[in-house]
């Protein structure tokens, strides 16, 4: 495994050279010039699409998520079915000028439940995990035989890894381990009372107090909250101008297996960082939004009913969005397959009815003018049975 | 069992397993840790080349003269230091590094004297690590004729009172080299030593001061007679009237084979490879052993490896901030660079010979346990598990470097990781890679 110093050295506040140096792959005929944008968000560790986008209007809803209903105040109406969370306001708010949709029930290929490996898939846009070691996104600038593209973070992610050159941005001080990591931590420290101990001590001196850890309950409390929405509107910024064309970036705080929440809480918590960061790359993105199209996509789905813990486990089916100034937006896509228990996959999840990789292709097909027959040999092989969407974009 | 004990040939004795060493360690984890005893390890990153070498032995007055100031200084501290660093996540023979850190340690010498800033690695190199394979003897009297003990104890300055030197200037003796050879670094504060013995080995101890050269004072040992004391001195109900330099050495040499250094040394020894609070089983041994090899350091480490007390209490030590990081780059086979060298170690608020006091750094695991420290080691893994998560699956990171140790918690919570970034920062947090 060999790592370059260049990699690793990714440092704040400045573009480092990052993957690959081997130059372009010759995956297709030469494109025609683009000057649209495609920014990719990866939530890393499986949004609940249930509690994103709610199917409020399915008549089995109330009785399948059970203790994971939301409170009527808690939805902004979108449709007779759907209602957005108002956690994600001001990305209703986009829904409403018609420049988001969602497609919801969507999943990759990959049906087991393990975050790496579906992250694996996620981003390689294979349809098993670890069968391909370049990404998606990678593959589509090689296609693109123009531009650039840049991850937004200390690390390139593997959507963005391969043989296009592939830049990176991420500040100087990277924030330290959020909320649900030293939860996940101080889990692990039970058995060992010198690091139990200094960890609680260390907490209860953080800003915010001990009680963030458990609830996550303010956003922007602590510990680089603030990062992603900062990341965001430089992401905004470096796309704006110059010849980057394509990026990335990821954001956690999605694997919500303990008190997740309903109106408030952790997932409330990572949907107002989401939201803020959305904001703010739209703003920054200025005119340039118009060209801009930001896919915000996730491994998988959770169980559509709660657990023991007030909290959701790995499940299949999620929601994605797609937003920007040309989306034709105000819809929700897709096929519902409705949440009765007999319509759930493996009697627990929410049926992955629309596979992900048609938004993404069409997507690169209609915004980034990639080919079909490009699409399906080089940017997702073996994808051919699963055709592009059409319709995402005003013409 | 085979593999844990391999496990901890390499965690506990070495500097944490690199990908493939404990399969290197195999079956005979004590013969891989022995065979490391037999010659000096010299890593070629530590070697100080004589250009460089030449410049730190200039002083003062010289160092100025010759347009050395504090910046070059703190330029040569820094490479030498981070080529340190770097020789430990590299070296195949991390039994002997780790014990070049701990009588480093043992003898510590540091920049809180920023004077000797130019000289700490030198001093490693040249007074400790040649004799890790040799006598504590030589050891000792190496260390107390090295420049950067010599001022950094203020031994230089000291001066006999009926000396030539003092009687001219009416200068007279510093005892603090004399009190911590005897309380820090021979017999131990509880060794049965006196006010009396202290002004006795300062006494004994006047004239081992710097050379002059054209005039000026330049960091190499000297002798100087014009400094020495003259008269016999009793020193531990002993007198020692030889007169010159053999009066040190003869006095030196009886601490070095006291018994109560004898059990100093193996409860230091003890509580830095077996547990915090020495078993006393091991320290008799290692006593033992120290008497009667004469103090030859290797055969007291062998008696340490073939002790199966010392393979006991697994996981007992907590790893410095040192230890930690470099048992880290160690564990992801990862070269680091000077910037990435020191920075770490600044992230971990760590600097290399920069003990608080002559007594080194803390040796026990409450010293590194501090609410701040344990979440900056939190923040430092999980920022760099960010920058490896694209190379590493933490699922197979985590057998394959803590492997038998993996606790079933610790194995749960990397693979549930919401991304391989956390699962990587749980894997370098958890308490078993934390602890050796």
């Amino acid at each position: 495994m060999p790592l370059s110093r260049r990699e690793f050295m990714l440092r704040g506040g400045m573009l480092v050279l990052g993957a690959g140096v081997l130059g372009r792959p010759t995956l297709a005929l030469a494109q025609a010039p683009t000057d649209q944008r495609l920014f990719v968000v990866l939530l890393r560790g499986a949004l609940d699409g249930l509690a994103a986008v709610v199917p409020y209007g399915d008549r089995s809803y109330g009785d399948a998520r059970g203790d994971l209903v939301l409170p009527e105040k808690a939805l902004i109406h979108l449709d007779d079915l759907f209602a957005m969370n108002a956690a994600l306001a001001p990305l209703a708010d986009l829904y409403h000028q018609r420049q988001l949709l969602a497609l919801h029930a969507t999943a990759t290929p990959y049906r087991s439940r393990s975050h790496f490996d579906g992250q694996d898939v996620l981003d390689s846009g294979a349809s098993e995990p670890h069968s391909l070691a370049s990404g998606w996104l990678n593959r589509a600038l090689g296609a693109l035989q123009q531009g650039e593209a840049i991850a937004i973070g200390p690390s390139v992610p593997l959507l963005l890894q391969g043989p296009g050159q592939v830049t990176s941005w991420s500040p100087s001080v990277l924030p330290g381990a959020g909320p649900d990591l030293l939860a996940r931590i101080a889990h692990l420290y039970e058995a060992d009372p010198l690091l139990s101990r200094a960890l609680q001590e260390a907490e209860m001196l953080q800003p915010g107090g001990p009680e963030t850890m458990a609830t996550a309950g303010e956003p922007g409390a602590r510990r680089g909250s603030q990062a992603f929405e900062s990341m965001m509107r430089k992401a905004g910024e470096l796309l704006s101008g110059g010849s980057l064309r394509l990026g990335s970036i990821e954001l956690g705080g999605w694997d919500t297996h303990v008190a997740q929440g309903l109106d408030q809480g952790r997932l409330a918590t990572a949907m107002q960082r989401l939201s803020a960061g959305i904001d703010a790359f739209r703003q920054a993105s200025g005119p340039t939004w118009r060209r801009t199209a930001v896919l915000v996509v996730t491994e998988f789905g959770r169980t559509v009913k709660g657990n023991g813990t007030a909290g959701s486990d790995h499940g299949s089916g999620t929601v994605a969005f797609l937003l920007g100034g040309s989306v034709a937006g105000g819809r929700v896509i897709g096929d519902w397959p409705g949440l009765a228990q007999d319509q759930l996959f493996e009697g627990r999840d929410l049926q992955p009815a629309n596979d992900l990789r048609a938004l993404l292709k069409g997507v690169l097909a209609e915004h980034m003018g990639l080919s079909e027959p490009v699409l399906n040999d080089g940017v997702f092989p073996g994808s051919t049975s699963t055709p592009a969407a059409r319709g995402l974009f005003h013409s | 069992m085979a593999l844990e004990t391999a496990f901890h040939a390499a965690t506990r004795f070495g500097l944490g397993p690199r990908p493939g060493e404990l399969e290197h360690v195999g079956k005979d984890p004590r013969g891989w840790l022995k065979q490391q005893l037999r010659s000096p390890s010299v890593p070629d990153l530590v070697r100080i080349p004589e250009e460089e070498r030449s410049r730190t032995r200039l002083f003062g007055r010289s160092a100025r003269a010759a347009g050395i100031g504090r910046e070059e200084i703190a330029r040569v501290y820094r490479d030498q230091s981070a080529r340190r660093f770097r020789a430990h996540v590299q070296t195949d023979r991390p039994f002997y590094e780790r014990q070049v850190m701990f009588w480093s340690n043992h003898f510590s010498v540091s920049i809180q004297r920023p004077v000797i800033a130019g000289l700490v690695n030198a001093y490693e190199l040249e007074a400790i690590r040649p004799h890790v394979a040799g006598t504590f003897k030589e050891m000792l009297l190496a260390v107390a004729r090295h420049p950067a003990m010599l001022l950094y104890l203020d031994n230089a300055q000291s001066v006999g009172p009926d000396s030539r030197l003092g009687v001219r200037r009416g200068k007279s003796i510093n005892e603090n080299l004399g009190r911590e050879l005897m309380e820090l670094h021979t017999l131990g504060v509880d060794g049965g030593y006196t006010q009396h013995d202290v002004i006795a080995l300062a006494r004994i101890l006047t004239g081992w001061s710097l050379a002059r050269r054209e005039g000026a004072v330049v960091t190499e040992f000297a002798f100087h007679e014009f400094m020495h004391e003259p008269g016999p001195k009793v020193l531990l109900g002993r007198t020692f009237d030889q007169g010159g330099m053999e009066e040190g050495i003869a006095a030196l040499t009886m601490l070095a084979s006291h018994p109560s250094t004898a059990r100093f040394i193996a409860t230091k020894l003890t509580r830095h490879y077996v547990a915090d609070d020495p078993p006393t089983g091991v320290v008799e041994r290692l006593a033992r052993a120290f008497l009667d090899a004469d103090g030859h350091l290797p055969s007291v480490m062998s008696a340490l490896v073939d002790c199966d007390e010392a393979w006991q209490h697994p996981l007992e030590k907590l790893k410095t901030s040192y230890e930690y990081c470099v048992s880290t780059f160690r564990a992801l086979a990862y070269e680091p660079d000077e910037r990435q060298s020191l920075g770490s170690l600044h992230a971990l608020d760590y600097r290399v010979f920069a003990a608080p006091s002559p007594a080194g750094y803390p040796d026990v695991a409450s010293a590194w346990a501090a609410p701040d420290a344990v979440m900056k080691r939190i923040d430092w893994a999980y920022t760099l598990a960010r920058r490896f998560e694209r190379y590493v699956d933490p699922r197979s990171q985590a057998a394959g470097t803590l492997g038998p140790v993996l606790s079933t918690g610790t194995r749960q919570a990397v693979a549930e990781a919401p991304s391989p970034a956390e699962g990587l920062a749980l894997l370098l947090v958890s308490p078993e890679f934390q602890r050796r």
